[in-house]
């Protein structure tokens, strides 16, 4: 029993590695940067999970504690991973990328990035254009 | 037996892999690779804080794996928000 878990844990370190370092190397080899954004975000990310969840099965089997860190930090990965995308990817786009480059959006409204209307919005404790 | 050697193999992956972030931060077409760069730096780092627990078998360092996720998402965050709009705290 102790061999079975010992080589799933192996297994799940190994495949954390692979999909750690072909994470690295899309962001090195990918041509245009919006390319570049999905091999981090997700390939690293699922990477890093896997290492988590060896970690926690480890100490859980072997050592008799099982610690809830690494679910928590797991989560927490996988939660702000699409964050920091769209951040970079909006970044990018008012930055690098021309807005007549950009395909239709298929709705009446152009991009939301672009949208006067929402970028132009004040923050609420500041609104006096509209009181009650 | 075999889980130091798969512990050896991880270690090898995400080292390389923090290598090649640090090539892109110097090398890099524009400031959001740069940022994107540092964003993996952090990843890469917290999964190396983890495989040293492994490998120590102790449980210390996820506390500061838990603070590295969080200092690197919200300074990953910051850094968009400084190239997006000038300013991070309107």
């Amino acid at each position: 029993m102790d061999q079975i878990v010992e080589y799933l844990l192996a297994a799940l370190l190994v495949i954390g590695g692979l999909f750690a370092i072909v994470g690295s190397f899309g962001l090195l080899k990918l041509p245009t940067m919006m390319q570049r954004l999905h091999a981090p975000t997700k390939a690293t990310t699922v990477g890093v999970g896997s290492a988590l969840i060896a970690s926690m099965s480890y100490f859980w089997y072997f050592e008799g504690t099982l610690s809830w860190h690494e679910l928590m930090i797991t989560l927490f990965l996988f939660l702000t991973a699409p964050i920091t995308a769209n951040f970079i990817a909006k970044a990018q786009l008012h930055r690098a990328i021309n807005k007549e480059d950009l395909p239709p959006t298929g709705v009446g409204k152009e991009w939301a990035t672009y949208d006067p209307e929402v970028t132009a919005v004040s923050p609420v404790l500041l609104n006096d254009r509209d009181p009650g | 037996m075999i889980l130091n050697y798969a512990l050896d193999f991880a270690f090898l992956c995400f080292g390389l892999g923090l290598a090649m972030n640090l090539y892109r931060i110097f090398r890099a077409p524009g400031v959001t690779d740069r940022i994107l760069a540092l964003d993996t730096m952090v990843i890469n780092v917290l999964a190396l804080l983890i495989l040293y627990g492994i490998r120590t078998r102790s449980g210390v360092n996820f506390e500061a794996a838990l603070l590295f996720a969080m200092t690197g998402f919200v300074s990953t965050v910051a850094y968009c928000k400084f190239v997006l709009r000038g300013d991070i705290i309107e």
